[in-house]
């Protein structure tokens, strides 16, 4: 089985194959190790002059892929965990985002940042977050989301190939997934639209008419699946389901097709409730569309617990996408 | 140090002689006090950190400087621009906020982009990017050096450290370049640094050139031995300049005493190498300065501002 984590390390392995141009940067990336979570397994060995080693300095090594991209390299930088954003925001708001508008379009950053975001492992408040939010809306930096649906490799293959920035979200429960193949599995009961392009949205549509449109990116997709699947068995609820690759500029052209059947709107994200992806999204659709019903499903507006029982509490499960689906359809 | 080199300056060949030197710390003085006039007649906003005072750091170093070697400066930056050999009226123009500014009026003063110079006004944030510019020379075999200039003020911020560290750490072609004008915004050095500003960068490996001068000679020397030391291949150099800023931090935030002004006006870079030229060449020098300004701000202020393009 392909998995995700499969799909990363190649395209990583066919960039370097492909463009001399392309470099890693991070910490621990190197063989054995491969990093903390082997997506460059490999690659030091593959490519040892272009695997750069790093400090344990996030914003040098942003700043550093910064600067070789302004001078025609195509750098790629992992931090190690998402959580850890916060010490690059200047290298990308202050610089990566700005150089090329600022510099009046004469210049170009082709850089990507990879993070492992997320939780349900048990990690605590600063390695299990999802911070993507805090960089979206962010002008000259593009955010997108790997998925099982979409082929991450395609995926980063475009970020690396981006003339401009691109943050690039992994969670980490997707790691080991198997990469989902269309008329199996729980696809079986939906036809899949995708919008194609270089960070395509897919839209599930189910066999009879759907009540509701669920939106969500990332990991949450699997969730999203799994309370599709309980609504239709226990409750006889058809939903749609609308997976976007790309969150940040936002471009929900995919989601108001859907909501034009629906009218009825629920996200679904592991970033805290306040001012997140959902909002926005919400926001969006009711300033487009008009009079829709609309709730979020988001990790409650606290630290993300180590503990099992209080992580659960905390972060969005299966059944709390099915009661928020429930409350809006009945 | 007689090194003499031809270069390509507003279009016109020239000399580094005393002459030349001179002339560029004299443009870089009149540029900047043409500026900060024109913020009181209003055909500028926004704000401004002048160079006044430090002028031979940039007409020293960037005597010696190759054509192609790479620029990181910060929000001090016009009279950096100037002696690299950056157009004035193109920087007036971005001052303005006008279409044929630098970067199209969407920088202003402190984010500029000319050739192989870019400009940030973020402290500290600039220098991992000069130094991943420098790992992007190394590795395309240039031949060509980094050079980013910073501050005293620069030295609290903490990714300045990350950097030297990378930098020497993989032997790159980078200057840095430490103007220290004493003063970070108001804040005296010794407010804001504790231990020694050298160690920071010996502490890391990196060979330090320190020099407590104005004179434009002087510091053309100096910046001649690190600017060899780092073509060589051997890593990163440091070039600390103790200097004075004879200006505000920007406009009018300068709460030190006229009798402190007054005590380090002698060692205005003009005054000093200013002994060296004839009477008649300091007229010179003048005459030819000003028509250079009068040309850049005049041309300027007769273009049209830029307009807002959704399109793109």
């Amino acid at each position: 089985m392909t998995t995700v984590l499969d799909r990363l390390n190649y395209a990583l392995l066919h960039a370097m194959e492909t463009d001399e141009r392309v470099y890693l940067l991070g910490e621990d990336i190197l063989d054995p190790y491969g990093g903390a979570f082997k997506v460059t397994r490999g690659l030091s060995t593959k490519f040892p002059e272009r695997v750069l080693t790093t400090p344990i300095s996030e914003a040098a090594i942003v700043g550093v892929a910064n600067g070789m991209a302004l001078r025609g390299l195509h750098p790629v930088a992992e931090i190690m965990f998402g959580d850890f954003t916060t010490l690059i925001a200047d290298q990308l708001v202050n610089h990566a985002s700005k150089f090329r508008w600022m510099y009046n379009d004469q210049v170009r950053v082709p850089m990507v940042v990879r993070v492992p975001m997320g939780g349900r492992r048990g990690y605590g408040p600063t390695h299990s977050q999802s911070l993507e939010k805090m960089f979206l809306g962010v002008p000259g930096l593009k955010v997108v989301a790997a998925n099982a649906l979409g082929d991450p490799a395609e995926l980063l293959t475009a970020a690396i190939a981006d003339d401009d920035p691109v943050l690039f979200i992994e969670h980490k429960l997707l790691y080991a997934r198997s990469l989902l193949e269309l008329g199996k599995g729980d696809l079986i009961d939906f036809k899949v639209d995708n919008t194609g392009g270089i960070s395509p949205a897919f839209t599930l549509r189910p066999m009879d008419s759907a009540r509701l449109t669920l939106a969500c990116y990332g990991y949450n997709f699997e969730l999203a699946r799994a309370a599709a699947l309980d609504l239709l068995m226990e409750h006889e609820v058809f939903v749609e389901i609308v997976l976007f690759s790309q969150l940040s500029p936002f471009d929900l052209e995919p989601l108001f097709l859907s909501l034009a059947r629906t009218r009825k709107l629920l996200t679904v994200e592991e970033g805290t409730l306040s001012l997140g992806w959902g909002a926005e999204v919400v926001a969006r659709a009711v300033e487009r569309m008009g009079g829709l019903q609309v709730r979020r499903v988001a990790a409650l507006d606290l630290p993300i617990a180590a503990a099992k029982s209080l992580e659960d509490a905390i972060l969005p499960l299966v059944q709390d996408i099915v009661r928020s689906a429930l409350s809006l359809v009945n | 140090m007689k090194k003499i080199g031809f270069r390509v300056r507003y279009n016109v060949p020239v000399m580094d002689d005393n002459f030349t030197l001179y002339k560029t710390m004299l443009l870089i003085r009149r540029f900047e006090e043409r500026l900060l006039s024109e913020f009181t007649t209003g055909r500028l906003v926004g704000t401004t950190h002048a160079y006044i005072g430090q002028e031979a750091d940039a007409a020293g170093i960037f005597s010696i400087t190759e054509p192609d070697d790479v620029i990181f400066s910060n929000h001090r930056c016009h009279g950096h621009f100037l002696a690299y050999g950056g157009e004035p009226y193109r920087l007036a123009a971005e001052l303005m906020g006008k279409a044929t500014g630098l970067v199209g009026g969407r920088g202003g003063s402190q984010h500029i982009h000319y050739r192989n110079f870019y400009s940030n006004g973020i402290q500290g944030g600039i220098v991992p990017v000069a130094t991943g510019m420098a790992l992007a020379e190394k590795v395309h075999a240039t031949g060509n050096i980094v050079l980013a200039f910073v501050g005293d003020g620069t030295l609290g911020e903490g990714v300045l450290y990350e950097s030297l560290n990378i930098a020497a750490l993989w032997k790159l072609p980078i200057l840095f370049v430490l103007e220290d004008n004493r003063y970070a915004q108001t804040t005296p050095v010794e407010k804001g640094m504790a231990g020694s500003m050298s160690g920071r960068f010996t502490a890391f490996g990196i060979p330090v050139w320190e020099r407590d001068t104005t004179d434009v000679l002087d510091i053309r020397s100096a910046a001649d031995e690190t600017l060899r030391a780092v073509r060589s291949g051997a890593g990163p150099a440091c070039l600390i300049l103790h200097t004075y800023r004879f200006s505000a931090h920007s406009k009018g935030d300068d709460p030190r005493s006229p009798e402190e002004l007054a005590r380090i006006r002698p060692f205005d870079p003009l005054t000093v190498h200013g002994v060296r030229l004839t009477d008649e060449e300091c007229t010179k020098a003048e005459s030819e300065v000003s028509i250079i300004i009068e040309d850049a701000f005049s041309r300027a202020e007769a273009d049209p501002f830029p307009m807002l393009n959704l399109e793109h």
